[in-house]
């Protein structure tokens, strides 16, 4: 069987999603630390030329970057609790979302770059892009995926161990049984599940993390 | 509307919609071409068909609304399973294909549109650097991926070369505006004819032609 390796960063929402994938579908692989961003490991800029970026995963040698991408291939190369439907159309829904919430939890960062007005308006922002994604993504299913965690479940897992860190350090909560009580009993019910529960940086490490950083964690 | 009316919410010449209407065309999957007028208010059938980001394209087949043209053009090819595939067969072939239609959407078309809202020259420069950069590195792949083949996808136009297309539109507005050849035979001989290739391909044809 050809050997998978993985580059991720810890605090990293990107790896870590590809972290929980591999764990949902019990796949052996070896896992490179990366010290992101000033000391990149040269294996690593070979794998990635373009973006230079973790998470990168190597299948057999061959590298794919891109969680999203990554995910995917995850998906159809070990096809056991899957993470997209079979479905044409319930899969179309599936990908909708998983974008929407990677390109929109990317913004969700600002309001803990910025300050003054323009942290006040991120705030106001990202409770806008919350309740477009509890109304028109979650609805009333328990995970995004249905009955079962799904991509745009492990993309949006970055609420429990990158936004709760972020809202400590800032002095705000967004995700409340009365502001957002689906999404609140979506992180319930997400985090309680074995594999991701099993695999979230620690909470107090996470915060010191985001109290020291000099640089942009994101994109 | 019949279960399996297929309807394309659209607006000419969005290269958005030009992927989806590409797509349908080389599945030779008939359907009905709603124009959608953007520099008026959105239509009613737009608002509802995509509440999110209230854009075109939108893919209407029966009751069914999708959303995104790649996302779009997937469920096109997953669909329609007959020939020819969009998406390369194999796993590794798909990832790479996604990834660099990705980087196609992600980083060169945000530079392009940058190029020609670029304030200062020296703005306009480093755009224009770094989209040439780009199309080097879409001119390398294309040598790794066609196999010698005409397009990106082999002998058939897939999902790349419908992703990378929409890239043209804006590419030939910039070059106008810029009075720089960002395809020429120095640097990106091998994208320069696929160009040539992908527009004189039927399927682009038809699209081109219907308006």
């Amino acid at each position: 069987m050809d050997e998978v390796k993985l580059f991720g960063f810890w605090p990293s929402p990107f790896s870590r999603r590809v972290i929980w994938a591999l764990k949902l579908k019990g796949v052996n692989y070896e896992y490179i630390e990366e010290d992101i961003p000033y000391n990149k490991s040269d294996l690593l800029l070979q794998y990635n030329p373009v973006h230079k970026k973790i998470p990168v995963l190597v299948h057999g040698g061959k590298p794919i970057a891109e969680s999203l991408v990554i995910l995917e291939y995850i998906d159809e190369v070990w096809p056991h609790n899957p993470l997209l439907p079979k479905d044409a159309y319930e899969r179309s829904v599936a990908r909708f979302w998983a974008k929407f919430i990677d390109e929109k939890t990317r913004t969700l960062w600002e309001f803990f770059q910025k300050s003054g007005e323009e942290q006040e308006k991120a705030i106001k922002n990202n409770f806008e892009i919350l309740r477009t994604i509890e109304e028109y993504g979650l609805g009333d299913k328990k995970f995004f995926g249905g009955d079962r965690i799904g991509v745009a479940d492990l993309v949006f897992g970055m609420v429990i161990h990158m936004l709760v860190p972020l809202e400590e350090v800032v002095g705000v909560k967004f995700i409340k049984a009365d502001t957002f009580p689906r999404l609140h009993a979506w992180m319930k019910n997400f985090s309680e599940q074995p594999t991701i529960k099993d695999n979230v940086p620690d909470h107090s490490k996470v915060v010191d993390f985001l109290k020291t950083i000099d640089f942009w964690i994101g994109p | 509307m019949a279960e399996n009316d297929v309807k394309v919410l659209g607006s000419w010449p969005s290269p958005y919609v030009l992927r989806v209407r590409i797509a349908l065309h080389l599945k030779s999957v008939n359907y009905e071409h709603i124009e959608e007028n953007l520099l008026e208010s959105k239509s009613e059938l737009l608002l509802k068909s995509n509440p999110v980001f209230k854009k075109v394209p939108v893919l209407i087949h029966g009751d069914k609304l999708i959303c995104e043209s790649l996302i779009i053009v997937q469920y096109i090819d997953e669909v329609w399973l007959f020939a020819p595939s969009i998406l390369p067969s194999d796993a590794y072939e798909r990832a790479n294909s996604r990834f660099l239609a990705a980087y196609v959407d992600d980083k060169l078309s945000p530079a392009l549109r940058g190029a020609l809202a670029a304030e200062s020259e020296d703005a306009k420069k480093a755009t224009i650097a770094q989209l040439e950069e780009g199309l080097v590195l879409l001119e390398e792949k294309f040598r790794k991926l066609s196999k010698g083949e005409a397009f990106f996808g082999g002998d058939n136009i897939g999902y790349l070369d419908i992703a990378i297309d929409s890239l043209l539109v804006w590419i030939q507005v910039v070059e106008k505006f810029s009075e720089k050849k960002l395809l020429n035979e120095a640097k990106t001989p091998c994208l320069l004819e696929w160009a040539y290739r992908f527009s004189s391909h039927a399927a682009v044809k038809d699209v081109l032609a219907r308006g």
